[in-house]
């Protein structure tokens, strides 16, 4: 077991799920409310990651993430390490992989909302934040939750594009999915064996919790 | 109507308290988390440890190289082994690797002229390279291909390994030598690419590929013992696999003593035994 490895992809995970929250939350309340023109261009902006190649995304970040890059170039002077093949670096392209996962299930959190309820809050003269913090987020937590879960257990399992961007770094950047990779190229397979075993049992964990949410959520709006 | 409406309040009401306790529960979580990730950006940003982009080739000699070198001076060393190319482009980027440790001397020599390196570097070793096949497979091995020939002929080779000669030097070197015995033609069909040497190994080795062709130096390890037999290419066969390391610019002290171990000989020794041949013997 590489604990190394997996004390980085915890940490990847929880940053990207934390750092995703809020802006998640209101890029999804936008596209569910939102009859913009534009709406489509922007969710489909935000969902291409989900379908494009983890090599695309992944030479993509790296223009932008790479000491010849503008981004990469300004990151260098200021903080004096390279920022592609870094923990930060890792993080950006994780919260660019990851923004779908996030959005897409909290979209759909706030699209389920009866619109009659928010037209009553509206109504009764509750302010959009009020509107928020007692109606929706209450109504769409499950949904919120599970959208970071989802997030957090995607960043475990993502591959392609963390081997792109950092590079399989020991204590940097190799987490626990590039570990295996690592591990069944050395003939280490008991080590591989043991952690997608572990990796195995959290995404099963993540799906049971993420299924228990959406059941919840059900029932409550049997009752309404 | 008042009766629904009755309802809605209290189902707002019991949301209104899960939202609140899951909230405050999350507020805990966070807080680990927080601490997780600081941990995290700690550990990278604090440490002294230096590290090394290998050539895949190295694998288990430089394992033991290093550990000998944490036995004896207390550092623990990061290896990273890939393909020597893939390598290349990620130095390019700003990859923090201290030391690169090169299967092709071209590369290093190309990363020095862009002022990316300390200076010209160092020549290490010369990589030689083996035919092998896994043991219990449908192919023998012998030094003129004359089996997989046959076996070529016959059906019984369905996939022979090498790494991707575009970015690893060992698959370039294995392309030369079946052009040299003039099999590339026919084997193209049959070919599956290794990402690095160590890779194509693993092919070969588990049985995937029923041949293969890779670094005498991974052939030497302790996993391959009885996994298979092979034979030495001649290395007239090839372009000599010229192993060249090298410091590179933003380097420390730390990879700087690192980097003199490996021209130790200590470290000499157990290249030698890994099958390289040294400069200067």
């Amino acid at each position: 077991m590489d604990w190394d490895a997996l004390r980085i992809s915890a940490s990847l995970a929880a940053a990207t799920a934390l750092l995703l929250a809020v802006p998640g939350i209101v890029l999804a309340r936008w596209l569910a409310y939102s009859r913009r023109p534009w709406r489509p261009l922007i969710e489909a902006s935000l969902t291409v990651p989900l379908i494009l190649p983890p090599t695309v995304l992944g030479f993509y970040l790296l223009s932008v993430l790479g000491n010849g890059a503008p981004l990469g170039a300004l990151y260098h002077r200021l903080i004096g390490t390279p920022l592609a093949f870094s923990f930060t670096g890792l993080l950006i392209a994780s919260l660019v992989v990851n923004l779908p996962f996030t959005v897409m299930p909290m979209q759909r959190a706030f699209a389920a909302i009866a619109p009659e309820l928010l037209d009553a809050a509206r109504t009764c003269g509750l302010s959009r934040w009020r509107s928020l913090w007692r109606i929706e987020l209450p109504l769409a937590w499950p949904g919120l939750l599970t959208a970071l879960i989802m997030t957090a257990a995607h960043t475990l399992g993502e591959f392609g594009v963390v081997l792109m961007v950092g590079g399989n770094i020991p204590g940097e950047t190799r987490t626990i999915a590039i570990s295996i990779y690592d591990r069944v190229q050395a003939f280490e397979l008991e080590s591989a064996a043991n952690m997608s075993a572990l990796l195995l049992v959290i995404s099963l964990a993540a799906l049971m919790v993420v299924s228990w949410l959406g059941g919840g959520r059900r029932r409550e709006r049997g009752l309404l | 109507m008042a009766r629904s409406g009755g309802v809605d309040v209290e189902i707002r009401y019991h949301a209104g308290m899960n939202c609140l306790a899951l909230l405050r529960r999350l507020g805990r979580l966070y807080r680990v988390l927080t601490w997780l990730a600081l941990l995290a950006f700690g550990v990278a940003s604090g440490a002294e440890i230096p590290s090394i982009a290998a050539a895949a080739d190295l694998r288990y000699a430089l394992d033991e190289v290093v550990l000998a070198y944490q036995h004896t001076n207390g550092v623990v060393a990061r290896v990273t082994y890939g393909s020597s190319g893939n390598f290349f482009t990620q130095l390019q980027q700003g990859a923090p690797f201290d030391i690169f440790m090169s299967a092709d001397e071209t590369l290093v020599q190309a990363l020095a002229a862009r002022s990316l390196t300390r200076d010209a570097g160092e020549l290490y070793a010369i990589g030689r390279i083996v035919l092998f096949a896994p043991r219990g497979g449908p192919i023998m091995i012998d030094k003129g291909f004359t089996d997989l020939r046959r076996a070529l002929d016959d059906g019984r080779l369905s996939k022979f390994a090498i790494a991707n000669p575009a970015h690893a030097p060992y698959g370039r070197a294995a392309r030369e030598a079946l052009r040299a015995a003039g099999l590339w033609e026919r084997l193209a069909a049959h070919l599956v690419l290794g990402e690095n040497v160590a890779q194509a190994a693993q092919f070969a080795r588990s049985g995937a590929a029923q041949a293969g062709i890779f670094a005498l130096s991974l052939a030497l390890a302790p996993p391959f013992a009885d996994a298979g037999t092979y034979v030495v290419i001649d290395p007239s066969q090839h372009q000599p696999l010229r192993q060249r390391m090298v410091l590179m610019r933003g380097a420390g002290e730390a990879a700087t003593q690192l980097y003199a171990y490996l021209k130790s000989p200590v470290a000499r020794a157990v290249l030698r035994r890994y099958g390289f041949t040294l400069p200067h013997e």
